[in-house]
């Protein structure tokens, strides 16, 4: 018998019927308490139908991928730790980037999982619900590969084995954990702008390919891996995050001042978090890619740029304060990492100051600002620790109340005033490092007053005790294993161990 | 003749995560499943009250009445990853495809009675809209829920049954011999059918249910656990008899995945139970009240699929979820 002939449909057509037709107007209960998350925030939705399916991936094509992805990036880890992959890479200083990927970002995967499903659950249009459902699903995977990737590190190195219990509670760790918390406890809109948006599509490049280039250029073969594998995902999450700043612009123009604040305030909240890969780009990785103030200029300048053009047909224009960002990538990561070298005694990873060479490269790349404002600086140290007098911070440093970083940005224009600002709400003085920082706190002082600051815990007594080492007991922080310089560390003679060793095996 | 190969002996620091080694009570050797879940939720040090609910944090243990001291209890015994997790999954429906690719040549769907395909169309079309009310309760509690014991188990249901609402769908497009007129008839079922709204409502209630674990408890273990023996063993044996054997086979994934899904509901809820009598309490409630309205709910439609014998069919699947529960320790 022959099969009568098939109706043929498109892939649009029959994406839609396998999912976008799932949905129903509930009637036994209000659509409005079915999803009651989705209205507060003023955004106007006119015909959620209207939403273009960025990516149409039914389920089980979702699980023939990823799947397959998995299976190769498993063999390549499995290969990695049973060849003590970790003797490859460049210099054992290079672990101190992972450490701060695991600590500070791996756990952000983890929310962002959590807060995918929020919105895969809330979100009234089902297109946007099922993108969401299926990131949460990638972001999972990307919080367990990580922690599967490095899980070998850990066996030989110091500073991963607390990260979860660190990211909760160590200084710097508040950084990334309060940009994170903002967003999650902000609506759903608002959170898709912050991290669909701002994060995934404007400002990823400016984390993940110094981290996975990084990666490479450091014969760290395991998290290039992991970052190859994961670059498919990101492209759909770019696409989602797109789309969805797009469809807010298109469904009313009363979205449009919203959104426009929203971007202004991620950006600027990005550009402050960002700051700590900027010190790993320049200062963390034994062999250099390229360094921030570059990515700066090829991903924000010019891809952001062109994307900002792109989205004036709709109103949108370039986030308030991204030309002081610009100015600031002259700085940041000079900045940071003196914060951390004088506060190595606190630190979860190991510090250095930069050898001849590395400052030779500094010079090269910042010709307006490393030689003139921080080669003398790290000289000066240099210099002390050559004497026996290496130079700790001891002064506990006030904070941002909103990026949560130490206050040691200079003032635009001037690198050589430390930039402070305040605002007073319900009697009480809060601080900032930048007019970026202080707007965000203006616009939403009772969320922002609510920060738990680090520094004014420890004052308050909450974090163990008043030495520095009750307070590193409770970071579970193991003293003169964990922090401190490389130079001495456990780490490092591990390392040299190895150096002796292979040139014995060598012959 | 042996051959020495020369390699350095590189000695490992530590097994594990300091957080894994106090779970397994010494450092040794922990599994990826271990590693990929033990502790990764923040717990504590939140900065800002959520704007959109004030009264709990981000992650919060108040937002359900069932209290645990450990949240990481609740172990999959799948020891689901989300590598291991779409390994399983893009194996199982690598079947599924094939079965469909094997009907589909052999035009086997052409054998069903006329009258039966219709019948299909009444009671398991709809089950996409059913499944899709599931995807959502599941999300719920990835959302709300505590510890990424439970929240990554229930991201991964979340798929399984947007998964399981598109092989409906796939099996209704087959039937429409290729576009989506079936799809509407059955949704049309779904909203309108007096045989479905007892269960539509009963879906609709269960999603402005506030506590998570009634949730995953209403979804999981009461419904499906009526809805999956039902459909997919009692309509499906009926099916038989009108020549829809071919069906079955398209419907194995959901019957392999029900049987999976059952081991991790049945070491939750257990685990719930065992942990206090207040916990007991409570679940043995939330049982007993979506029990009632299930068995009430299922009631058209087995007697609409199965004639007269239909009631004494729901009787059995209520008294087998029935002994189930009690083996979990609730109490009845």
């Amino acid at each position: 018998m022959t099969p009568p002939r098939k109706k043929k449909m498109n892939l649009k057509q029959r994406y839609a019927l396998m999912t976008r037709g799932l949905d129903w107007e509930t009637s036994y209960q209000k659509m409005d308490d079915v999803f009651p998350y989705d209205t507060f925030e003023g955004i106007k939705i006119t015909d959620w139908s209207k939403w273009e399916d960025p990516f149409r991936l039914t389920m089980d094509a979702y699980w023939k991928y990823q799947g397959e992805k998995e299976r190769k990036l498993y063999a390549v880890l499995d290969s990695f730790a049973q060849n003590n992959g970790q003797l490859g890479i460049s210099d054992a200083r290079y672990v101190n980037a992972i450490k701060l990927f695991l600590t500070g970002v791996t756990p952000l995967e983890y929310q962002a999982h959590r807060h995918f499903a929020h919105l895969g659950r809330h979100i009234r249009g089902v297109g946007p619900r099922v993108a969401a459902q299926m990131q949460s699903l990638d972001e999972l995977r990307h919080a367990q590969t990580q922690i599967h990737t490095i899980s070998h590190y850990n066996k030989y190195f110091d500073g991963f084995a607390e990260f979860p219990h660190m990211h909760d509670r160590v200084w710097y760790l508040s950084v990334p954990k309060s940009f994170f918390d903002d967003a999650c406890s902000a609506g759903p809109f608002e959170f898709f702008t912050a991290i669909s948006f701002a994060f995934e599509y404007v400002l990823t490049n400016l984390l993940f390919v110094p981290f996975m280039s990084g990666a490479a250029y450091n014969g760290d073969l395991a998290t290039v891996t992991f970052g190859f594998s994961a670059q498919s995902d990101e492209a759909r999450h770019m696409t989602l995050g797109i789309e969805v700043i797009k469809f807010m612009l298109e469904q009313h123009p009363d979205n449009l001042p919203i959104v426009q604040k929203w971007v202004d305030k991620w950006f600027w909240r990005g550009h402050k978090v960002l700051g700590l890969v900027a010190m790993m780009m320049d200062y963390m990785l034994p062999k250099r890619i390229m360094s921030w103030k570059e990515a700066w200029e090829i991903y924000f300048t010019q891809a952001g740029g062109a994307l900002f053009e792109d989205l004036s047909r709709y109103g949108l224009r370039v986030p308030k304060y991204a030309d002081i960002a610009t100015e600031e990538a002259e700085h940041i990561s000079h900045q940071n990492w003196a914060i951390f070298y004088q506060y190595t005694q606190a630190a979860g990873f190991h510090t250095w100051l930069p050898n001849d060479e590395e400052m030779g490269w500094l010079s090269e790349k910042y010709p307006n600002t490393f030689d003139k404002y921080y080669r003398p600086r790290f000289e000066m140290w240099r210099e002390m620790e050559a004497k026996g007098e290496r130079f700790y911070n001891n002064a506990l440093p006030q904070l941002c109340q909103t990026c949560q970083i130490p206050m040691g940005y200079t003032e635009p224009g001037d690198p050589t005033k430390i930039g402070f600002r305040d605002s007073v709400y319900k009697g009480e003085r809060y601080h900032f490092c930048s007019d970026g920082c202080k707007d965000i706190f203006d616009d939403e002082p009772e969320k922002f007053s609510q920060a738990w600051l680090p520094v004014h815990q420890i004052f308050q007594g909450n974090c163990g005790g008043a030495d520095l080492s009750d307070v590193l007991k409770w970071y579970h922080m193991d003293q003169g294993v964990d922090n401190m310089d490389y130079t001495g560390s456990p780490d490092q003679k591990q390392w040299d161990a190895w150096q002796a060793a292979r040139k014995k095996v060598a012959g | 003749m042996s051959i020495d190969i020369k390699t350095m002996n590189v000695e490992p620091k530590r097994q594990t995560f300091a957080h894994v080694a106090r779970r397994l009570g010494s450092d040794t050797t922990a599994s990826r499943y271990e590693e990929g879940v033990y502790d990764l939720q923040a717990t504590t040090h939140f900065h800002y009250r959520p704007i959109w609910g004030p009264e709990y944090w981000t992650f919060d243990e108040g937002r359900t009445a069932i209290k645990m001291k450990d949240w990481y209890v609740f172990k999959d015994p799948r020891q689901f990853y989300y590598g291991t997790y779409t390994v399983t999954r893009a194996n199982m429906h690598q079947t599924t495809d094939r079965n469909f690719a094997f009907e589909e040549k052999r035009n086997m769907l052409a054998n069903i009675d006329e009258a039966w395909r219709e019948m299909i169309v009444r009671y398991l079309i709809p089950l996409r809209h059913y499944e899709w009310g599931a995807n959502m309760n599941a999300c719920a509690v990835s959302d709300a829920g505590y510890g990424t014991a439970l929240t990554s188990a229930m991201i991964f249901t979340t798929g399984d049954r947007l998964g399981i609402a598109q092989i409906l769908s796939r099996i209704g497009i087959a039937l429409s011999e290729g576009d989506g007129e079936l799809l509407d008839q059955a949704k049309q079922e779904w909203m309108e059918a007096d045989a479905w709204q007892g269960v539509r409502k009963a879906i609709e209630d269960s999603l402005v249910v506030k506590d998570w674990f009634e949730v995953l408890l209403a979804q999981f273990l009461v419904m499906d656990g009526m809805v999956y023996p039902l459909v997919y063993n009692h309509f499906d044996t009926e099916g038989q008899k009108h020549g829809a054997a071919s069906l079955s086979i398209l419907c194995e994934f959901m019957v392999d995945w029900n049987t999976e899904h059952n081991r991790w509901v049945d070491a939750v809820v257990k685990a719930a139970v065992k942990e206090s009598d207040e916990n007991r309490a409570l679940l043995s409630g939330w049982y007993g009240k979506w029990r009632d309205i299930m068995s009430e709910a299922l009631q058209p439609q087995a007697a609409m699929v199965l004639g007269d014998g239909g009631e004494a069919v729901l009787n059995e699947v209520c008294e087998q979820l029935d002994a189930r529960a009690s083996k979990l320790g609730l109490t009845l």
